[in-house]
């Protein structure tokens, strides 16, 4: 799972499974239309760039692009691969206390599923010719952010429903544009993400629907749940659009597609009929359908503490990086333990061999 | 004599236990591909976990249920082996519990596959494959930390020296049980031996045997582990999750 929150200048988009699935098939016919062969030798590189991305096709590993596509691109899936990775830990610190073993395992099993996202996404960025080692050492250093919604801590087992029904919700908002991001490795990463985060978004609605349910402690907790991850979801889309630096040129390029404002309209759109299902109240006094916009009215998040928490002064910013750099430390010795057994392996089949 | 009851509670709170420590890499492992690996190995555990618990809980026929076995008892009503409960320690201390475990589960489950308890038979079936995998996997890591750095085969000869003694209340024989333990031992001796002969480790000179964990004896440590697993199921009596 993934926001649009790192910093004043990165992606968005919005949609559902369907668009998923619609997303998939549009990949598919672009593939079977084929593309117009190579430039020749006197063609204008960028020209035919444009013209790929025009034709709604995607630029693959081994095409020219320009090197502000392919730094932005490599920045926004990198940031990307991060969120899964650093986003393991607020959840994954109620593995060992979930409530019934079948909770237990669906939430390990989730967990898991971001570390799989996490790798898959670095994949998608080393084909744009730079390392895993590079990306995992610009986090760790600080040099490149992960969502900021991570930086919140999870207070109670009420907190892992909240985060699948509204952060799992809000990233699937924002990813399901990018399944149709003009760079076919992270497109085609992107469609099969987001399939994984809906069924997330799913369990996790349930959880809450269970607690919101349950006994009077149960039914508290979930609702003091929503009421603490209801604002930092909203501000996951990112600065409102009159802040928003974001380029004109990821649009042009089409990574981005949406605004980070009609994302986060329809987010708040989404959610609103699925509280009442739910029974949990939306902790905002000014929530009311307009009629004239046919979308709810809203108040914004604080912005002020969004930039705060992507400054590094979050509730949980430091203690989120250095459970990182310490499981990396802590592991360096079995890589190498690893590197140096598979030099032995090969050298004794060389042996063999010679 | 203990009957099926409690030769199935020993199995179901040895993956139980076992799940619980292997989870706790979570997040943690030396590698992301491990972080995955450790997982799953975690979630077969937690699985076959639920399938015998379940199946113990008929047997008993007191309505207890997974949740009812696994929250609602204390540590001296657990029946898993010591070595299970044992703190994870560094990455070679977990490659060695586990690689232990699986050498013990993979027989265990193949004898239970072909056993007359229907049940038990299913559960094996099923299980072993997963077994083999973590045996599998166990061996490989045992083997690479053994002959990898001199810190690696340090950390690697010392994880074993440690976990060694607690395999022998694994093997405590139970002629009347579905599966006798004790004539496991032979293939566990050859598997392991194989495992660290290739690591280049040595199995340490060793009487000291610990044992207990079936009677509901435990190392310290269980109860610990027990009070982290069942904090909030038991906070909210009776609540549905």
């Amino acid at each position: 799972m993934y926001g649009n929150d790192f910093s004043a200048e990165d992606t968005a988009g919005g949609g559902l499974l369907g668009e998923v699935e619609a997303a998939e098939a549009a990949l598919r016919e672009a593939a079977a239309r084929g593309r117009r062969g190579a430039p020749g030798p006197d063609q204008d590189l960028a020209a035919y760039f444009a013209e790929v991305v025009e034709a709604d096709q995607k630029i693959e590993p081994r095409d020219w692009m320009p090197e502000a596509y392919r730094k932005t691109l490599i920045r926004q899936i990198a940031q990307h691969a991060h969120s899964e990775i650093i986003g393991m830990q607020p959840e994954g610190n109620w593995i060992s206390r979930a409530p019934s073993l079948k909770r237990k395992a669906i939430l390990l099993a989730k967990v898991q599923d971001e570390a799989g996202h996490g790798l898959y996404l670095y994949a998608a960025a080393e084909t744009l010719g730079i390392s895993r080692d590079e990306l995992v050492d610009m986090l760790l250093n600080g040099r490149q952010k992960y969502s900021s919604i991570f930086n919140y801590p999870t207070l109670t087992w009420a907190d892992v429903g909240a985060i699948g029904w509204l952060v799992d919700g809000a990233a699937i908002v924002n990813q399901v544009p990018l399944c149709r991001c003009s760079y076919g490795p992270y497109a085609r990463a992107m469609i099969r993400v987001c399939k994984e985060e809906s069924f997330h978004q799913r369990q996790g609605y349930e959880i809450l629907h269970t607690l919101a349910h349950g006994t009077p402690g149960q039914k508290a907790m979930a609702q003091d749940a929503v009421n603490r991850w209801w604002y930092p979801s909203l501000a996951m889309f990112g600065p409102p659009d009159t802040d928003s630096t974001h380029s004109a040129q990821s649009m042009a390029w089409k990574i981005k597609r949406f605004s980070n404002d009609e994302l986060r309209q329809r987010f708040v759109d989404m959610c609103v009929g699925q509280a009442e299902v739910l029974g949990v109240t939306i902790p905002d006094p000014a929530l009311r359908w307009n009629d004239e916009r046919q979308s709810y009215d809203y108040t914004q998040p604080d912005y002020d503490e969004l930039m705060r928490v992507i400054k590094g002064e979050g509730p949980c910013n430091r203690q989120r990086m250095e459970h990182r750099r310490r499981a990396h430390a802590e592991g360096a010795w079995v890589r190498d333990a690893a590197t140096a057994y598979a030099a032995k392996q090969a050298a004794k089949r060389e042996k063999v061999a010679a | 004599m203990k009957g099926p009851f409690d030769f199935t509670l020993g199995l179901a709170d040895d993956a139980l236990v076992a799940a619980q420590r292997l989870a706790e890499w979570s997040t943690r492992a030396p590698e992301m591909e491990e972080d995955i690996a450790l997982s799953n190995i975690a979630l077969d555990q937690l699985g076959a976990a639920r399938l015998l618990l379940t199946y113990a809980g008929e047997l008993e026929g007191a309505g207890r249920d997974e949740d009812a076995l696994a929250f609602g008892r204390d540590d001296r009503e657990f029946r898993n082996c010591l070595l299970v409960e044992l703190p994870n320690g560094d990455f070679a201390v977990t490659m060695a519990k586990l690689l232990l475990l699986s050498a013990y589960q993979l027989p265990l489950y193949t004898a239970l596959a072909a056993c007359a308890d229907e049940r038990l038979a299913a559960i094996g079936g099923k299980a072993r494959k997963e077994s083999a995998y973590h045996l599998d996997h166990s061996s490989l890591w045992v083997k690479r930390l053994g002959d990898g750095t001199e810190e690696s085969h340090r950390r690697m000869q010392a994880a074993v020296d440690e976990m060694w003694p607690y395999t022998h209340e694994l093997f405590a024989a139970d002629p009347a049980a579905p599966v006798d333990p004790a004539t496991l031992r032979p293939d566990f001796d050859a598997v392991v031996s194989a495992v660290l002969d290739e690591a280049t480790l040595t199995r340490p000179e060793t009487t000291w045997a610990p044992a207990g964990g079936r009677d509901g004896v435990h190392t310290e440590h269980l109860s610990f582990l027990l009070a982290e697993m069942q904090v909030l199921h038991r906070a909210h009596p009776g609540a549905r999750w």
